[in-house]
């Protein structure tokens, strides 16, 4: 369990999601252990023996996910209902505890997978492995920073910014790390060996997660060479893709696909209705938030994620409704057509897509780019009020 | 609170009463193989013919309600085939009418003077003859019967004495696992059909609805479910293309782990071949299961599996027509091919199809080189000489996971209750299919923990009688909070993971009352000192002896048994099963 908890506590600094020294990952298996020696460990002994988990993570996290939260958490706020679609279909919501205390810790995560305690950090768990805790923790930082730029576009939609949303606005965007400027070309096609498509894909996860442009290190990949399209497996992180990308024949002759991403039916279908070769989805923090920023008087709101029935569109991008995967609400149904039209398109409250011919170069940086528009957008749009 | 009716039958005297567990019974239980457990405890000594051993059927607190995927039931007694205790969690409709006719469980004691049914239709209870079906198939069964409701019946290789013989739940549903079919045929009980009009309540309808679409959401998410090759659109056949891709496929009776021809043997294969629509169990929006256009049902996976690459078989039809026969005569499919592919080891045979074919009826019908065979391989290896090649834990025939392949699986396979089952731990969701997230499935670094809160979750999942499929995509969390709906009680996920390590150490409990030990925790021999088939950069290697025995060691530990595998005083006192020890 060493290995594990040292890879994620490592993990978690490397993402900006903590910082070094702060990450305390417990993993038990017969023995309890810890990545290193704190004074939480009582507490948080207690509260992984009354739990049936085999992994815990605690934390404080880094800026500006330390800001976001703390202002999220004013007040007498006892949980934190994030509106991004796939926080509220895998987490739910967010419950915040006013002390790291092992009764009210149990309260909550014997119902939640995560548990917010101001000024002192994030709690998460894993029942498998480490990587769980490390997943939930990365989703509530994305989450609370998703949540806090919405509700500050609806303050400014609703007459301006209060006082105090400003000076935590300014402090937030203090910490906001620069925006890579210039991005090495990646592998190109035509590609002659199986080997080489194997290490396009795994190389397009590593810099999409390398230049920001993910929650979790979450997203999927894939391209297609000869017959088979190679895709990024679900649950898979996008800068440890190698031996993590699976073939899956075009003709169906083969059902290695069961362990592909969630999105292999959208991206299928994607590049047969457009002649495209690869298709690259992440989940970039500002397409996500400009996604969701809606000023329509619209009787759907509040099922925006579902059944949005405007044509909208971000930074000339599409914007369509969608939830994970292939039910009937999915995204499978409502991202292919309109990837017909546009090279790119967010699912709203979800996630960008892009596609490109050939190799990924093209559908990569059209990601950075529209995350980019996204990011100077928001930030424009609420700095025009100071 | 939960309320169940419980049907105590006793086929002696045709002795019939009504029974309500108490809430503190029913909190401890939850339903299905909790509540099962609960009426075997006391019985488990006897033996799996005595007419005084239960036969239990029960349904769980979320049958019949609006709850996905929740309409099993589970059928526990003690194997024949292992001696330990064997439940099977079984799909169909069986526990949906069961609760609609106003009933949460079945017990079944005593033994009619020749073979019988019995019959329930809402409040009233029949008993009739059928002395002359005895060697009536599970298939012609049903359809005699389904106007009646839920039909659970064994065919003629239970009444023949088959070790693994199965109840089969609507023609095609098997508890097929242990040979509770065989128990069932010793009280000259044929079938029981179950019909009902009313309905199941719940206490929060909108706290059930909310809870039943994030069950939903979760479901269309997760690929392994709602995905292009995931169950609902494949069947569980998409498992036999990941297995000879992990280079996990049993073998020629596991002396190797991959089989070429298996990519021509898939479930698109059966697809092309058969043009299949889906079906299902009650209740259940991913019908997983397969029949072809000619009305024939598809194998599943494990069955795929055994009945081409274990016993070296190239022929579509003759896979297709095991498990008809299996299905048609009451039998296990996996015990049936395993103990096959154990007789070809043996005999040095390679069998064709219409020997596989044959052997199956011979065994259905204990004739000829059948009689021996019909007794499980462990019996048939050791009669032979060869107890090393029956590829059995505690005398429970390997389904289609080489351990080889997957660490986790090795020590769920030892660990498990009723002997060499994969669905204890489970740890395929996370091993291979990724769920929640992958684990290294050649370490066993870890494992030890992980199988144990498996074992207890899937012994929630089987009290609940949910189906665990559904758990590649959700978790105890949501199904916390339809149980919570369904009863009004306030029950968080980890509660009902605490119910469940009660109620699966309550089985290690009777196990060890009935002298199993550490000794049976442990795998073939074969496992530990030849490798699978390497490619693909896969290296299967042997399983290492002392890491095994080392995690086995840290699962003991964490379970709450000593060294030789046996329950801790400490712990049955933690668990507040002292009354019981
Ligand atoms: S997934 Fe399959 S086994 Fe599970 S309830 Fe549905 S039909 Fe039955």
């Amino acid at each position: 369990m060493r290995g594990l908890l040292d890879k994620y506590a490592a993990k978690l600094v490397t993402a900006g999601l903590a910082e070094p020294g702060d990450p305390l990952l417990g993993g038990l298996d017969a023995e309890l252990e810890w990545n290193r020696e704190d004074d939480a460990t009582p507490v948080l002994e207690e509260v992984i023996g009354g739990m049936g988990i085999n992994s815990i993570l605690f934390s404080r996290p880094a800026e500006p996910y330390r800001t976001i939260i703390e202002h999220l958490c004013r007040g007498e706020v006892s949980s934190i209902r994030p509106r991004d679609a796939e926080t509220r279909t895998f987490l739910h919501d967010l419950p915040v505890v006013r002390e790291l205390a092992a009764g009210p810790l149990l309260e909550k995560l014997r119902i939640r997978k995560s548990v917010i305690v101001p000024g002192r950090g994030i709690v998460t768990w894993g029942t498998v492995s480490p990587e769980q805790a490390f997943i939930f923790f990365s989703s509530v930082c994305f989450a609370c920073f998703v949540k806090f730029f919405s509700d500050l576009l609806e303050e400014r939609r609703q007459g301006g910014l209060s006082s105090l949303s400003r000076t935590v606005l300014a402090r937030v965007l203090e910490y906001l790390p620069e925006y890579p400027a210039d991005v090495p070309p990646l592998m190109s096609g035509p590609f002659g060996k199986e080997e080489d498509v194997y290490a396009a894909v795994a190389q397009a996860g590593r810099l999409t997660v390398e230049n920001g442009l993910v929650d979790s290190f979450f997203g999927n990949v894939s391209l297609k060479w000869r017959n088979t399209l190679y895709i990024s497996q679900t649950t898979s992180s996008l800068d440890e893709l190698e031996g993590c990308i699976v073939p899956c024949p075009l003709d169906g002759s083969s059902c290695v696909g069961i362990t592909a991403s969630s999105e292999l039916g959208a991206h299928k279908e994607t590049l047969s209705r457009t002649g495209a070769d690869a298709v690259l989805h992440s989940h970039p923090r500002f397409s996500v938030i400009m996604s969701m920023d809606c000023a329509e008087d619209c009787p759907d709101r509040g099922y925006c994620h579902i059944r949005c029935s405007w044509k909208r569109g971000v930074c000339g991008v599409p914007v369509v409704p969608g939830e994970v995967g292939a039910g009937p609400t999915g995204l499978c149904n409502t991202l292919p057509a309109a990837m017909e039209d546009s090279n790119a398109v967010i699912v709203w409250g979800h996630g960008l897509f892009t596609r490109s011919i050939g190799d990924l170069n093209g559908a990569f940086r059209r990601l950075l780019h529209i995350e980019g528009e996204c990011r100077d957008l928001c930030i424009s749009m609420l700095m025009e009020d100071h | 609170m939960i309320r169940f009716r419980i049907l105590h039958v006793d086929l002696s005297s045709r002795g019939l009463h009504i029974e309500e567990p108490t809430p503190e019974i029913m909190a401890e239980c939850i339903g299905g193989k909790g509540l099962a457990g609960h009426y075997l405890h006391p019985h488990v000594r006897r033996e799996w013919d005595d007419p005084e051993l239960p036969l239990l059927f029960m349904a769980g607190p979320l049958t019949g309600t609006s709850a996905p995927a929740s309409g099993r039931i589970c059928i526990m007694s003690r194997s024949p085939l292992t001696g330990a205790i064997c439940d099977c969690s079984v799909g169909g409709s069986f526990g949906w009418q069961l609760r609609r006719a106003g009933l949460g469980g079945i017990v079944v004691t005593g033994r009619a003077s020749a073979p019988t049914g019995i019959e329930i239709s809402d409040g009233s209870v029949s008993f009739s003859d059928a002395s002359g079906l005895a060697e009536a198939g599970t298939d012609l069964l049903h359809r005699d019967l389904r106007d009646r409701g839920a039909v659970a019946c064994v065919g003629p290789a239970a009444f023949h004495g088959v070790r693994f013989s199965s109840i089969m739940v609507d023609g095609v549903y098997a508890a097929g696992r242990g040979g509770l079919g065989l128990v069932m045929a010793s009280r000259n009980l044929k079938y029981l059909t179950v019909k009902g009009t009313g309905s199941v309540p719940a206490a929060d309808p909108d706290g059930l609805r909310e809870a039943a679409e994030d069950i939903r959401r979760l479901v269309a998410a997760a690929p392994a479910l709602m995905g292009e090759y995931g169950l609902r659109n494949c069947g569980t056949a998409a498992c036999y293309d990941l297995m000879s891709w992990n280079r996990m496929m049993p073998t020629a009776n596991f002396r190797r782990t991959f089989f070429l021809p298996a990519a021509g043997m898939n479930s698109h294969a059966f697809s092309e071949r058969w043009k299949p629509r889906r079906v299902g169990c009650k209740g259940c929006h991913i019908q997983c299961k397969r029949v072809g256009e000619d009305g024939v049902h598809l194998p599943e996976f494990e069955t795929m599996s055994h009945f081409s690459a274990l016993l070296m078989n190239t022929d579509l039809d003759a896979v297709r027509e095991a498990n008809t026969i299996c299905n048609s005569m009451g039998m296990d499919t996996i015990s049936a091919g395993a103990t096959l592919a154990c007789y070809s080891e043996i005999t040095g045979e390679k069998l064709t199809p219409s020997r596989i074919t044959g052997l199956l009826m011979d065994i259905a019908l204990q004739r000829g080189e059948g009689t021996l065979l019909g007794q499980g391989s462990r019996i048939y290896a050791d009669e032979m000489g060869h107890p090393d090649r029956s590829m059995s834990v505690k005398g429970m025939e390997l389904p289609g996971y080489d351990p080889r392949g997957a660490m986790g699986m090795a020590l769920g396979y030892a660990t498990s209750t009723r002997g060499g089952c994969h669905l204890r731990a489970y740890p395929i969701s996370h091993e291979i299919l990724r769920k929640p997230v992958a684990t290294d499935r050649f370490s066993f670094e870890g494992k030890a923990r992980i199988v144990k809160i498996a074992e207890d979750m899937n012994a929630v999942i089987d009290s609940l009688t949910a189906c665990k499929f559904f758990f590649f995509g959700c978790s105890l969390e949501e199904y916390a909070a339809a149980f919570s709906a369904v009863t009004g009680l306030d029950v968080s996920a980890q509660d009902l993971q605490r119910t469940g390590e009660r109620i699966y150490f309550r089985e290690k409990m009777m196990n060890s009352s009935l002298g199993f030990s550490a000794l049976d925790d442990d795998l073939p021999s074969r496992f530990f000192s030849e490798p699978g088939t390497h490619g693909g950069g896969i290296e299967v290697a042997p399983v290492d002896r002392e890491e095994f025995l080392a995690a086995r060691q840290r699962y003991y530990t964490v379970r709450g048994l000593d060294d030789s595998g046996l329950p801790l005083g400490e712990k049955i006192i933690e668990l507040g099963l002292e009354e019981l020890s």
